[in-house]
């Protein structure tokens, strides 16, 4: 735990030299994308505090100077399958992006969506002593959670403080300097597979980038596709991706639970290459221009032609008409809605006071499916594209972008995290105390 | 006729091209691209690496002892061409203000072949050279329009001849010696001073001689006695010996007395002014033989007769 503690800690302060240099690059490893953004911060001293609505979430304080996509490759679920393929695929997506920028970076957040992410609510509780609550009372707390066992090969990717407690008043978003007994706090923790954060690590090492920060997309498109007042009253961001379809609840501006489904756009697209027997990139094209969820009668008039070399005239000439594309389509999308609507059930969405939902990511682009979403999902469903940030090229601004643009966000303005706080003063002491003993034991 | 190979745009259409290059970049071209991207590698190499170079080769180009020597030649023939060019030649020069004598010591002096540059004179050495001549008090060079190098010379003025160590100089009023003269009677208008130390006080010497002008027919010249005061010698060896304060007034009053009682026709070999209170007479011999011989008179004395 300690050694995940000291690997965050490291990135942070990584990410404090980025902050210095001034220039940032963001990344996103995606199934179907991989995506780099470069950004320059021109110092905090530029938002005025307190002055009208002031910055934004954050956003007025940086600005996006280059911008690169690439076609992902040997990426598949969100999880790096051929790292060689994806290492030079985020060459290419980090030299476009510095080219447009015109300065070279080294530091770079990436988020990536698969690695099974689970999460977990922990509470933990712990006597102040001098009334006012200090800093240390805060890591304290932080420190007296209990840990579940979530097994081997699993590693903390967020840990955050959702709510602090002091005696009988809840729902303090920071409770340092007030006057109290008792500090509890519930902490949201979520565990990826560590052998994803291994090679993803590795992979941008090899493209000779420090690593400034690591965050699940769930959590960062989630940042970018929901206003103010839903992150507030509570919502779940849908990122429909290629390779996997992450989700995140939000309540009290805080996430309080992540979770992803294993399936995505590409499925969709790999039903087509199947159904109508057109190689991937084929069906891939006729999906973003002929796709749909939802068919009307004018879709049984209008064909398409689906093409093929093999040479046979009439193979190359079949064509298809929409309504049987959207009858391939819809049950995949279902079925991806449906996992959705599990996961959220099984994470109590039902109970929280505001259940909007919002939908985003590449895969939330097909035409109708603010039809069947609803159905499917409860009312409350509106299809969301990522907030505007300054220097975003207007073909960045799509909602296959919302976890770029929420990285960049999150680059700018990240929560508190466990490991922001210092290790409590008295697990020093038991700690080197322990390591003296063990020399004695080594030695004599 | 149909073309046996399909054209570009019927072979693509709804068929995506699968077996596309891969646009990644490789590992080194990724390596160099960041480099470049370096600011400090940039500015070496966009500052540093031509600057170095041109230093470099300029340096070699000089290092040959030919190519400096061919600069050096062309330099050279380059501003002979312009220092030549006929506006700035001089073609002669013209001495005014001196006599014929001076006039052809400063051309002796100044040996100049004309036509030459102007560039090529130096005009502040050439008035050191012509200043070295002690008859010239001021000398002016300029290269006058018209290539004419004008030499205007200030003669300095003979007013004493000063004898001295048995030649005869001639000295302007400052004392500043002028020229030597073969013999006394080549100026005999000019008053005469001799001693050491002479001309130092030939302002003080051609006071006195303005005032002994009554004795202009008598007086054969000024004596610098010690380096301190003035002795006027007249004819028939007499001498006025003058202080060395206020010789001018004590020059008066002889004159004064020689108008009243006619004291310089008397037979006086000196008159002793050196303490001016206390005038004094010296006697000729036989003058003292007979101022005794009446002074013997006078008290009746005939003892010696």
């Amino acid at each position: 735990m300690s050694d995940l503690y000291t690997q965050q800690r490291a990135m942070r302060s990584m990410r404090e030299a980025a902050m210095q240099r001034g220039v940032i690059a963001i990344l996103d490893v995606g199934t179907s994308k991989i995506g780099c953004l470069v950004l320059r911060f021109d110092g905090a001293d530029h938002i005025r505090e307190g002055d009208g609505v002031g910055s934004l979430a954050g956003q007025s304080a940086f600005r996006v100077i280059g911008a690169a996509t690439t076609r992902s490759r040997g990426v598949r679920f969100g999880e790096i399958d051929a790292m060689q393929e994806t290492e030079r695929a985020i060459r290419t997506a980090v030299q476009a992006a510095q080219k447009m920028a015109n300065v070279r970076v080294d530091h770079v957040i990436a988020c990536f969506s698969g690695a099974n992410p689970r999460s977990y609510g922990l509470a933990g509780a712990v006597d102040i002593e001098n009334r006012a609550v200090t800093e240390d009372d805060v890591a304290r707390v932080l420190a007296s959670c209990d840990v579940p066992d979530f097994g081997a090969g699993r590693e903390v990717l967020h840990a955050q403080p959702v709510n602090f407690a002091l005696d009988h008043r809840s729902g303090l978003s920071d409770p340092r300097g007030q006057i109290g007994n008792r500090l509890a706090v519930d902490m949201h923790l979520l565990t990826v597979d560590s052998t994803v954060i291994q090679t993803l690590l590795y992979c941008i090492k090899r493209c000779d980038l420090e690593v400034a920060g690591l965050a699940s997309s769930a959590y960062v498109s989630g940042i970018s596709a929901l206003v103010e007042d839903e992150r507030e009253l509570g919502a779940a961001c849908i990122d429909l991706g290629g390779g996997s379809t992450g989700l995140s609840i939000f309540m009290k501006k805080h996430m309080i639970f992540a979770d992803s489904v294993r399936l995505g756009g590409d499925h969709v697209t790999s039903d087509i290459s199947k159904g109508l027997q057109v190689p991937l990139a084929t069906a891939e094209r006729i999906k973003t221009f002929y796709g749909g969820v939802v068919a009307t009668g004018m879709d049984d008039r209008e064909m398409i032609e689906i093409g093929g070399d093999t040479g046979d005239w009439e193979h190359d000439r079949r064509t298809v008409s929409r309504a049987e594309l959207i009858g391939i389509m819809r049950p995949r999308v279902e079925e991806i809605l449906e996992d959705v609507r599990t996961s959220l059930d099984a994470a109590g969405f039902d109970h929280l006071p505001s259940q909007q939902i919002v939908l985003t990511g590449g895969a939330s682009q097909i035409p109708g499916l603010d039809g069947l979403a609803p159905k499917i999902l409860g009312q409350q469903v509106r299809i969301g594209r990522p907030l505007r940030v300054q220097g975003l090229p207007q073909a960045a601004t799509g909602a296959g972008f919302a976890s770029s643009v929420g990285l960049c966000l999150f680059a700018a303005h990240p929560q508190d995290e466990w490991w922001d706080f210092e290790i409590p003063a008295e697990s020093y002491p038991a700690r080197s105390l322990k390591r003296a003993m063990k020399w004695f034991k080594d030695n004599w | 006729m149909q073309s046996l190979t399909p054209s570009r745009r019927a072979a693509s259409g709804l068929k995506q091209d699968t077996h596309r290059r891969d646009p990644a970049p490789s590992r080194i071209a990724y390596k160099i691209n960041r480099l470049w991207l370096t600011p400090l590698f940039r500015a070496f190499l966009r500052v540093g690496v031509p600057v170095f170079l041109v230093l470099f080769a300029i340096g070699w180009f000089f290092s040959n002892p030919t190519n400096r020597y061919a600069i050096g030649e062309k330099f050279t023939e380059i501003k002979r061409s312009v220092q030549e060019r006929p506006e700035f030649m001089v073609k002669l020069m013209a001495v005014e203000g001196a006599t014929p004598i001076v006039d052809d010591a400063v051309r002796a002096i100044l040996p100049i072949s004309f036509p030459i540059s102007s560039f090529d004179l130096d005009l502040e050495v050439m008035r050191g050279e012509i200043m070295k001549l002690d008859v010239i008090e001021n000398a002016e060079l300029r290269v006058r329009p018209g290539g004419v190098l004008e030499v205007a010379i200030t003669e300095r003025d003979p007013v004493v001849i000063w004898r001295t160590d048995g030649q005869l100089e001639l000295l302007d009023g400052t004392g500043h010696r002028v020229a030597s003269l073969t013999a006394r009677s080549a100026r005999a208008d000019l008053p005469m001073v001799v001693g050491q130390g002479a001309d130092q006080a030939v302002n003080e010497a051609l006071a006195l001689i303005k005032t002994a002008r009554p004795l202009a027919g008598k007086l054969r010249g000024l004596v610098r006695v010690g380096e301190r005061r003035w002795d006027l010698v007249l004819d028939r060896e007499q001498r006025i010996m003058l202080p060395e304060d206020q010789p001018v007034q004590a020059l008066e009053q002889v004159l004064a007395l020689d108008q009243a009682q006619d004291l310089l026709a008397r037979d006086l070999t000196a008159i002793d002014m050196r303490s001016p209170l206390r005038p004094t007479l010296r006697l000729a011999e036989p003058a003292t033989e007979e101022l005794r011989r009446i002074k013997g008179m006078e008290m009746g004395d005939t003892a010696d007769e």
